[in-house]
């Protein structure tokens, strides 16, 4: 209440709008959908901030990131020390900025959310993460004096990047494994370019090069090199490698062709770019009529990549209702603007072919029943309900496991059901000198929570690596 | 960027022999297991088998089948270039523990992993015979390293132009017949996989086959590979390549290859057209 009575008689009940593509041009383009602040509307959108005492924004941060500061800084027009501030707590701004959940985050939590719009946190990290990197690059810190201690990290995601860059600073030299031929985890092959564009995440992996990161590429853990190798060679490791092990929903013709896991068709576009077909060797089979299952973020990118690979018809099909749907409301928004048709409270029982490939999927409605353990309203199937949705492909976004490449060679690692048994607070597992991350801890979970995991565990090893020195 | 130091044409015009510098890989490598090359930028992924592993030498060998658009511009590199990518060694290694007698059936470019898998059963004790089948005696490859590491080769041409007159099931009922087996391994394309698993199913003997499904990381992480084995869904680069073959469905792997039939002819024709080529 304090704070409200400061609120100046002026203040902006909405939130500065931001530029964006026009809908029907985006929903076939693979450009970024916003454009993002300028100087003037950022400074305009930070005007809003109540500098609140008690920092509420801050609290909703899984990082940290001191927001009422960097915006503080901001009002006063000093972009370079904004982006310091939030630099401070968060070594990938501009794609937080771009990706995280904001609502559930940092501007879910925010003052002027109670009765107005929330300031939007989001958009002035990316503006200032933009602003920085138009005048010369991010590496705002120089790497202290080597230790002389070698660690190895496993993945190149945001838990692993986040790791290399904190340990690099502390002078420890840092060597990435990463199993693909480009690194940045699922910032590179899962997250579309309309959404993060590559070359934000290339900047990224720029900085921890210039940090003296050495990242090798083609490199997969538990095959090129086994855990205990690595253990000899380095002193400590860390373990990012993602949840990256598909799931189907085992009913009916899943291996027609025409059914894709997102990560499959995520991948052939971003990774491969087959959005660039025949330029780029990698093909993609989009069809005429898509239907992607789920509603998360994975299934709302897949469904707008569909649309811009020139989809005529995406249906999103997902179990409960929209007031449920798992994805960043933004995200849901746009692809609203851009056509996608919702099935909301819809199962899929089967997928029918013809020849070989898909021709139709089956479906049932769903009633909401009663609270299940995750708060949510538990679906079940309406009898009789069956429909039939006619479409060329399928797209199964139901969510992804444990990858058991890496894990399932590692002797003496502590699982949980294929999930890298860790500490939360330190990222330590059952071996001595082993630390993990991210998703393969969490499961599916949030860029800024594998940021925040691989921080912690920098941390750690840090002091671990400083005991053993001594 | 791994260099090539050697490449022969092995069997004009499309078959072709390299030996690429991969050090790292062929410390690790063993017989069975695969890698994932990408040429250049604007490639795309492809898997192709070890057909040799030299880890003094720091050197993997390569039998690809020039059949579409990367393996035709793979063809064009030469001895000296480089191809951007080499990821692996991916797949589980063939057991190739003492196995008593092994027949190895080898079509097309299955021949390449059957050369180190034979060697490495030699080496673990078994009997090796080798049958090798092609339409006629010109287009049978790598009949003497084959010859290196068996006891036997059997070899069948279409035309009869060498050895048995048939088709290589035929020479493999007649071996099991008179010999028996007590595993069959066979590697090529998957109608020819197929029909040698219908061939052992009768005598009971244990047939292991490596499926080449479409793939793309080679790691478990986009399910492009999946394939049905007893019942079940595995995913080739992971759970596999080497399955048991009696429990493959070869029908779902077969329309799965299909998937992108279209799209490669496109990219193939494409392609010779900016390079003028026929
Ligand atoms: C399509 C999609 C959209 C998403 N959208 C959002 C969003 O909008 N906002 C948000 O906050 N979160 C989003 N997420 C979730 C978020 O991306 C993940 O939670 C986060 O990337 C997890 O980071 P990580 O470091 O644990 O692993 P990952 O990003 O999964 O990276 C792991 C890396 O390790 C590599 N690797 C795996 N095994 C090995 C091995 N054996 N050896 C070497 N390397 C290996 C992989 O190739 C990969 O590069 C999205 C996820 C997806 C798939
Ligand atoms: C584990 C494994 C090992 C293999 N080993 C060899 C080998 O040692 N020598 C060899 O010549 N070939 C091998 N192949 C097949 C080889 O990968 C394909 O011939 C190659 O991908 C064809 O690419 P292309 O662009 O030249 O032809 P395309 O025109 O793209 O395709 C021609 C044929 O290759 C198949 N194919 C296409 N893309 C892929 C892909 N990404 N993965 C698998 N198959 C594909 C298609 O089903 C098609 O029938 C192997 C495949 C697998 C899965
Ligand atoms: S890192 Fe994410 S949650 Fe934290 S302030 Fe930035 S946008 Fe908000
Ligand atoms: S961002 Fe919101 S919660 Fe944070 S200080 Fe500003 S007004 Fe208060
Ligand atoms: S190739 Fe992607 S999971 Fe096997």
């Amino acid at each position: 209440m304090a704070e409200e009575k400061k609120t100046p008689k002026k203040l902006n009940p909405k939130r500065t709008p931001v530029r964006e593509q026009d809908p029907a041009l985006r929903r076939r383009n693979f450009e970024e959908v916003s454009f993002g602040y300028g100087p003037e509307e950022a400074a305009l959108e930070a005007g809003r901030c109540l500098g609140c005492k008690n920092k509420p924004c801050v609290a909703g941060c899984p990082v940290g990131v001191p927001i009422p500061e960097f915006i503080a800084a901001m009002v006063n027009g000093d972009f370079a020390e904004a982006y310091r501030i939030i630099r401070s707590a968060n070594v990938m701004p501009a794609v937080c900025g771009r990706v995280c959940p904001q609502e559930n985050q940092c501007e879910g939590a925010c003052t002027l959310g109670k009765k107005h719009e929330p300031v939007a946190i989001g958009r002035l990290e990316r503006f200032c993460a933009g602003w920085q990197m138009e005048k010369g690059g991010g590496a705002s810190s120089e790497p202290a004096a080597s230790t002389g201690m070698k660690v190895a990290v496993v993945g190149s995601g945001p838990s692993g990047i986040t790791c290399a860059y904190d340990l690099a600073r502390l002078g420890h030299t840092v060597t990435v494994f990463e199993a693909l031929h480009e690194p940045g985890g699922v910032l590179f092959y899962g997250i579309p370019e309309f959404r993060l564009p590559k070359k934000i995440v290339a900047g990224e992996i720029d900085t921890l090069r210039q940090m003296g990161v050495r990242i090798r590429t083609n490199s997969v853990a538990g095959k090129l090199v086994s855990m205990e190798e690595l253990m000899k060679e380095f002193d400590a490791c860390f373990i990012g490698v993602g949840a990256g092990l598909p799931r189907f929903m085992g009913i009916p013709g899943e291996d027609l062709n025409g059914v894709y896991s997102a990560n499959e068709f995520l991948t052939r576009t971003n990774l491969m770019r087959a959005y660039r077909f025949p330029e780029y060797d990698t093909p993609i089979k989009t069809g005429k009529r898509v239907a992607v299952i789920g509603g998360g973020n994975v299934a709302m990118d897949s469904a707008r990549t569909a649309m811009r690979l020139g989809a005529q018809e995406v249906t999103l099909v997902y179990r409960r209702s929209e007031a449920e749907l798992p994805a960043r409301a933004e995200e849901v928004h746009h692809g609203k603007e851009e056509g996608l048709r919702f099935e909301m409270c819809t199962l899929p029982t089967r997928i029918i072919g013809e020849g070989g490939w898909v021709k139709s999927i089956e479906c049932v409605r769903m009633e909401l029943c009663e609270m299940d353990k995750s708060g949510r309203r538990r679906p079940n199937p309406l009898a009789g309900s069956e429909f039939e949705i006619p479409v060329d492909t399928v797209i199964m976004a139901i969510g992804t496991g444990a990858n058991p490449l890496l894990t399932g060679t590692a002797t003496g690692l502590a699982l949980n059901r294929g999930y890298i048994v860790a500490d939360p607070e330190t990222g330590k597992t059952s071996v001595q000198g082993v630390y993990a991350g991210g998703d393969i801890v969490t499961g599916a979970a949030t860029v800024i929570s594998a940021m925040g995991a691989g921080r912690k565990a920098a941390r750690a090893i840090h002091e671990y690596l400083s005991c053993m020195k001594r | 960027m791994h260099k090539i130091i050697e490449k022969k044409l092995l069997r004009p015009p499309d078959v072709f022999f390299y030996k690429i510098s991969a050090p790292l890989v062929a410390a690790k490598a063993k017989a069975g297991q695969f890698v994932i090359i990408r040429l250049h930028e604007k490639g795309e992924r492809i898997p192709l088998s070890l057909a040799g592993i030299d880890a003094a030498e720091g050197t993997i060998s390569l039998i690809v089948m020039a059949v579409g658009k990367t393996t035709g511009e793979m063809a064009t590199l030469e001895e000296g270039g480089e191809i951007r990518d080499v990821c692996g060694p991916l797949g589980n290694p063939t057991h190739t523990e003492n196995a008593g007698k092994v027949i190895l059936a080898g079509g097309g470019f299955g021949i390449a992993p059957l050369y180190p898998i034979g060697k490495a059963f030699r080496e673990a004790g078994s009997n090796v015979a080798a049958l090798m089948g092609a339409r006629s005696k010109s287009l049978l490859i790598y009949e003497n390293e084959m010859r290196g590491i068996s006891d036997k080769v059997l070899i069948t041409t279409d035309d009869g132009s060498a050895g048995m007159k048939g088709i290589i099931t035929d020479a493999l009922k007649a071996e099991l017949e008179a010999y028996g087996a007590d595993t069959v391994m066979a590697v090529g394309p998957a109608p020819m996989m197929k029909a040698v698993c219908e061939a052992t199913r009768p005598f009971g003997v244990r047939t292991i086959v490596s499926l080449n499904a479409i793939m793309i990381d080679g790691t478990g992480m986009c399910g492009g590979c999946r394939v049905r084995v007893g019942d079940k869904t595995k995913f080739a680069c992971i759970d596999g390549p080497d399955f048991d073959g009696h429990l493959v469905d070869w029908d779902c792997l077969i329309n799965r290859q299909r998937m992108y039939k279209t799209e490669e002819k496109e990219s193939f024709e494409d392609w010779k057209k900016r390079h003028n080529l026929p």
